[in-house]
């Protein structure tokens, strides 16, 4: 449903991302994990239409995208600066449904149905800085939820809490995904993270970023924080994204090269 | 308790000065600084002595205070409205500032007063002379913090409404006012202490009604202990003003407080 073609971003003399190439399916859940500095926010700013690529097409089913895509929804990093401060949690959730054409009853419900999938149907009537950075994050992903978009961005989701909420969030993730069948692509640079959340890990090298690794993700379901992370197959694959990660040359047999 | 206490040491200071005052004039003896007694006795003589069903005021005091306090809030309001949208307009339209700077700075940088005489060949004597004086006087702390918080606004609160694709109309009405919202309270609040002294200025020179007019009255009838009733009243009203901006201010913008206190 996502296309990228020879995606290109230069900032002046500057090249963020070089021809990137990649082909998202209906459903799929793709992360995409490099070194700070590979052009991955580039990346998502430019197919979520916050950024002209210099060069390069984002299609989506096949269309070119000029601008913002409809049914797009991103998860920002920094929920601080996404989350209005002026505005209780479900009324954030509501906003984006204005333009469905819902009335306020309806626009309500939905929100408050997001809000009771990430297990915050309590917190409704509070505001953001009521909030612990995990409850914001959450409010935020039930505001992609409640837009229902075909595409879902998220940039760096988990970056900005502590560990344990990380990986709440991140099988928070899992499983709305499964529900609403959704197609995903999320930014990290946590290759451990990308291994357990996605159906696919896209690799890109330090800038310019390019794809240099598209690894298929084998594991069974549904993942387990404790177990998936001790299987055989995890841990070989958390390896292999490793050593793309750092430049290295993948390698089965256990030696190196540089 | 602690509290408590400190309010009631910080309200010390009013009796002191109080009997300070009294004792300094009344050893002075200048008909000109009379003793806050007699300033009292006469504020209460002109204002405070009447029926109950008028809440004590004379109709003297209602005949003084309402036409001054209607185009003080009159002008205050016109003035905000026009400076909040044209605040959002140089803000948001790019360029726009660039063109209208120089005009803009160099009407600011008049004295309002001073244009009183034009504005009485452009208007009529009385009210809508009063008001143009406020309006063109006060609009100015509303109309740069406007345009100030509107420029203001976070990338991350544009870019995710850009996203979610929110109507211009929702951009403007939910993300850009109340983002630039404590901005705009702060011209606001500024403009009102302004309107204040323009209400009474308009009226000192233009006028045959309200506080500024009958102060000006007491002046030429050497009633000096009517003169200082005056000012007090413009004291107390500044007060008033302020004490009542600062309670709408903090159910507006609760969020903003919060917000940084939790930061």
């Amino acid at each position: 449903m996502l296309e990228l073609v020879d995606l290109s971003h230069t900032y002046g003399s500057y090249r963020a991302i070089d021809r990137v190439n990649l082909k998202v399916a209906q459903g799929e859940v793709v992360c995409i994990v490099g070194p700070s500095g590979c052009g991955k926010s580039t990346l998502l700013r430019s197919i979520a239409g916050l950024i002209k690529p210099t060069g390069g097409n984002v299609l989506l089913d096949g269309r070119p995208v000029d601008g913002s895509p409809e049914n797009l929804a991103v998860v920002f990093q920094d929920y601080s600066r996404s989350l209005y401060p002026w505005m209780s949690a479900l009324a954030n959730v509501g906003l984006p449904l204005r333009r469905r054409g819902l009335d306020k009853k309806r626009r309500e419900a939905a929100a408050m149905a997001a809000l009771e999938q990430v297990g915050l149907a309590g917190a409704a009537a509070k505001f953001p800085w009521e909030m612990s950075g995990g409850m914001q994050q959450r409010v935020s992903i039930a505001r992609a939820l409640a837009y229902q978009p075909k595409l879902l961005l998220m940039d760096e989701p988990f970056g900005s809490v502590d560990a344990q909420t990380r990986e709440e969030l991140e099988d928070l993730t899992l499983r709305v995904c499964a529900h609403h069948g959704m197609t995903i692509l999320l930014i990290t640079h946590d290759v451990d993270e990308s291994v357990y959340v996605g159906d696919r890990v896209v690799v890109l090298s330090k800038a310019p970023g390019t794809v240099v690794g598209d690894l298929p993700v084998q594991l069974p379901g549904p993942r387990d924080q404790i177990h998936t992370r001790e299987l055989d197959a995890f841990v070989r694959l958390r390896a292999e994204v490793g050593r793309l990660v750092r430049g290295m040359t993948p390698h089965r047999n256990g030696v190196e090269t540089r | 308790m602690r509290r408590a206490t400190s309010g009631v040491l910080r309200f010390w200071i009013v009796p002191v000065t109080l009997v300070l005052w009294e004792l300094l004039t009344r050893m002075a003896g200048s008909p000109f600084f009379p003793p806050p007694s007699r300033i009292a006795g006469q504020f209460y003589d002109m204002w405070l002595s009447g029926p109950v069903s008028q809440l004590l005021l004379t109709d003297s005091a209602l005949d003084t205070f309402g036409p001054s306090l209607g185009r003080l809030l009159a002008g205050w309001t016109i003035a905000g409205v026009l400076g909040i949208a044209l605040g959002v307009a140089l803000g948001r339209i790019r360029g726009l500032a660039d063109y209208t700077d120089p005009v803009l700075q160099f009407l600011r940088a008049l004295p309002p007063p001073l244009l009183v005489p034009i504005f009485f060949v452009l208007f009529k004597v009385g009210t809508p002379t009063q008001l143009a004086v406020i309006v063109f006087g006060v609009i100015w702390p509303v109309l740069v913090n406007t345009t100030d918080g509107v420029r203001a606004v976070d990338k991350g609160f544009l870019e995710t409404a850009r996203v979610f694709q929110f109507s211009r109309y929702d951009i403007l009405r939910r993300v850009i006012l109340p983002s630039a919202m404590p901005k705009i309270f702060a011209g606001l609040r500024l403009s009102l202490s302004l309107a204040l002294i323009l209400m009474v200025v308009s009226e000192l020179v233009g006028s045959n009604s309200g506080i500024g007019y009958s102060l000006l009255y007491a002046q030429q009838s050497y009633d000096y202990a009517g003169v200082w009733a005056h000012i007090v009243l413009l004291g107390v009203l500044g007060l008033l003003f302020n004490a009542l901006f600062l309670v709408a201010e903090g159910r507006v913008l609760s969020w903003h407080a919060n917000a940084r206190r939790n930061v």
